[in-house]
């Protein structure tokens, strides 16, 4: 990114942060967090920062003008020590939902590709069209389908988490991430002082992975009907009666095929069963207990969308409640092979053409790589 | 702390406070290496260590959990007492792992009989405080099971290898995990075991005990034979061997498919029957004579012509049995492990 570019980027995000930092909610028990920040263009990770109130955390944006700023989901007692000496006490518990996980079809008619050798912008994802080059770097503008693809893992995991492990809804708090996907954060949890592997296991569970026939009523040796599950069922049980089954009336039916087709063919079932209905979170993020996440209200560097809290999440349109940058026009260079819309305003396409156009989008296009201040 | 009664105190000798309960009863320790009457109880006491040492376990006088007698409940706390006094005494470390694990194994069951004991209540409350005092996990009867915290599950459950405790395959509900009385108890199995020997390591040194000196010496010889031979060329084995080895020694269960894969490997690294039988002295089904029938039929010296190779590490895989690392190295079947190499 050219320098001209960077301030532009700097300066939109100054206002921001000066105007909003009402939207920046500082994480419960501030002092026991680990922060950290990166600035436009540099690679250095400024990790293993303390700070101990709203006020330090508001110089920190004033003073650094950071692309992205993140905060620990873990508490420590010395949080600006090295990893190891930092004193673990506990994490909430995090789950990561990210749409480009999702195998969705339309991703392919929104990612833009731009060349690494040549620079070249267009819509082919295998190889550059003008120099045939596979180095491409890919950017997705992800659409409405996929926004709605990650609302409906957001719902399936908090179904698990409130009814299956007992979470209480006020302690899901859902945020749009700023860019593709959800974070989903769970407070005061029975799980907050779980390690690594417990978490892991915690996954799988969620992912509906690892299971076994007999858990779902198929036995290895003399197997019968009366064990299978049913519909009234709770927690995992109950779901696999509803994809499996599908309807009260097919049950009957569907469990003799079951036994007809053996334990083994049982187990291909479940596989299947596991990509239907596991919920798809990222699980990595999950066991890792020492991250660092975006902090809720800042904004991601990867598109100058805002990380926002959804309090109704069927309602929300990251497009419009998640773009908080003002619409102060300004001349860029676009070439975004891609139709978009932000702000209910479409833009787009734009084939490496000077326009004018609201800060808001040219933030986005310039953090997308697709634009340059003219 | 738990108030027990004299048939609790015999079931889970290892709640009682030694001290104050030999001093209740009117006794000290020296009186056991002279009084013949106190005798029996030594030779209780030496008994229930020799079962241990053997990877048995030790069966009481109790029938039903409870004594005819109350000498008999007498005794079976003193046996347990002397028992740790005895070990103490020799100083050997294989002795106490043995004997917290057989001790862990028959308190298990006694455990697992009060918890499924659905029509006396007192039994199950007690066996429930027992489980919350010593392991800290609040456990309460729903119906036919017992639900604890799906936090408190996992802290337990994700030392176990087998699938079938992976949450997943539990029954979860409102943050809970519904378990049977024996899953239950099985959960805190190696809790019960370190509790047990972390008793006998924090116990004080007696000195010894005139009049039990050979007792002492007999045991320290049997001690000494089972220091075991295979530890030593452990360095060479692979993951999945190391594993099995692992899962064993801790008193858990391995597959069948596990125990093939172990005795096979072994068998072709040249270790004979008799080397390799003892390893799996601590599973939960240990019995030496199937066992034995077992290993021969394997190493193709009990009639049948063919020896059995190791399966591959792709057989492994899907059998959960891998857990392959970089010094793996890509070789295909276990027994290349550490060959490849120069
Ligand atoms: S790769 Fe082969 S040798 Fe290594 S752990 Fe897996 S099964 Fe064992
Ligand atoms: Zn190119
Ligand atoms: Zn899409």
């Amino acid at each position: 990114m050219n320098e001209t570019d960077i301030k532009f980027l700097e300066d939109s995000f100054k206002k921001y942060y000066f105007n909003h930092f009402n939207l920046i909610s500082t994480p419960q028990r501030t002092s026991e967090r680990e922060f950290g920040y990166q600035k436009f263009n540099s690679g250095f990770f400024n990790r293993h920062i303390s700070l101990r109130d709203d006020k330090e955390l508001h110089l920190l944006f004033m003073q650094n003008i950071p692309s992205d700023v993140y905060c620990s989901n873990a508490y420590y007692a010395f949080p600006n020590s090295p990893m190891n000496e930092k004193d673990w006490k506990e994490a909430d518990l995090i789950f990561d939902i990210d749409a480009k996980d999702l195998n969705l079809s339309c991703r392919n008619n929104h990612t833009a590709s731009i060349c690494n050798e040549c620079n070249e912008i267009s819509k082919d994802i295998v190889k550059c069209v003008k120099c045939n080059s596979t180095k491409l770097e890919k950017k997705s503008l992800p659409c409405k389908f996929c926004i709605n693809a990650s609302k409906i893992e957001v719902n399936k995991l908090s179904n698990v988490l409130i009814d299956d492990l007992g979470i209480n809804k006020e302690n899901i708090h859902v945020y749009f991430s700023g860019n593709e996907g959800f974070h989903v954060y769970v407070y005061n949890s029975q799980f907050q002082k779980m390690g690594s592997k417990e978490r892991s296991e915690l996954v799988d569970y969620i992912m509906f992975r690892g299971a076994i026939p007999e858990t779902f009523g198929m036995k290895r040796f003399k197997p019968n009907r009366s064990s299978f599950p049913d519909f009234n069922q709770k927690g995992w049980n109950g779901r696999f009666s509803k994809q499996v089954f599908g309807s009260k009336s097919k049950r009957s039916k569907i469990i003799s095929e079951l036994l007809d087709n053996g334990y083994s063919s049982f187990q291909k079932t479940l596989d299947n069963v596991s990509d239907q209905i596991g919920v798809k979170i990222d699980p990595n993020v999950t066991m890792d207990i020492h991250r660092i996440f975006r902090l809720p209200g800042s904004i991601n560097s990867k598109s100058g969308l805002t990380k926002t809290l959804c309090t109704d999440l069927t309602k929300f349109d990251p497009y419009t409640d998640a773009c908080f940058l003002n619409d102060e026009s300004i001349e860029v260079l676009a070439n975004c092979p891609i139709e978009f819309k932000l702000k209910n305003k479409k833009f787009g396409p734009y084939n490496n053409e000077k326009i004018s156009l609201p800060t808001y989008a040219a933030v986005y296009l310039i953090c997308k790589k697709l634009a340059t201040i003219a | 702390m738990l108030v027990l009664g004299q048939d609790e105190k015999a079931k889970y000798p290892f709640l009682a406070d030694a001290g104050e309960y030999l001093k209740d009863k009117g006794f000290s320790l020296t009186q056991f290496g002279s009084d013949p009457v106190l005798k029996l109880s030594v030779e209780k006491a030496l008994h229930r260590i020799k079962v241990a040492a053997a990877g048995e376990v030790y069966k009481s006088d109790l029938i039903d959990g409870q004594a005819s007698k109350d000498y008999v409940l007498e005794r079976e706390v003193f046996s347990f007492l002397l028992a740790i006094v005895l070990i103490k005494l020799t100083g050997m470390s294989t002795l106490i792992k043995r004997f917290a694990l057989a001790e862990a194994r028959r308190a298990e069951n006694y455990l697992e009989k009060d918890l499924g004991n659905a029509s006396n209540k007192s039994k199950i409350d007690l066996a429930t405080r027992i489980i919350y005092d010593l392991f800290n996990i609040e456990i309460i009867k729903e119906n036919d099971f017992f639900v604890i915290p799906v936090s408190d599950y996992l802290k337990h459950s994700v030392t176990f290898h087998e699938r079938e405790w992976k949450l997943i395959n539990r029954h979860v509900e409102n943050g809970k995990v519904f378990l049977t009385p024996d899953k239950t108890v099985r959960l805190i199995r190696k809790e019960l075991g370190n509790y047990i020997s972390s008793k006998i390591i924090n116990a004080p040194k007696p000195t010894m005990i005139p009049g039990l000196e050979n007792i002492v010496n007999e045991l320290i010889t049997i001690s000494k034979k089972l220091t075991p031979t295979y530890t030593i060329t452990t360095g060479e084995y692979p993951p999945c061997i190391k594993h099995a080895i692992d899962v064993l020694e801790k008193g858990e269960n391995l597959p069948h498919s596990g125990r093939f894969m172990l005795a096979t490997f072994l068998l072709s690294r040249g270790q004979t029957v008799q080397q390799i039988a003892p390893l799996f002295k601590n599973a939960p089904d240990y019995n030496s004579r199937v066992t034995l029938y077992q290993l021969n039929h394997l190493a193709g010296t009990s009639g049948s012509a063919t020896t059995y190779a190791c399966p591959s590490c792709e057989k492994l895989k899907t059998q959960d049995l891998c857990f392959i690392t970089k010094e793996c190295d890509n070789i295909i079947n276990p027994s290349q492990f550490g060959k490849k190499r120069k």
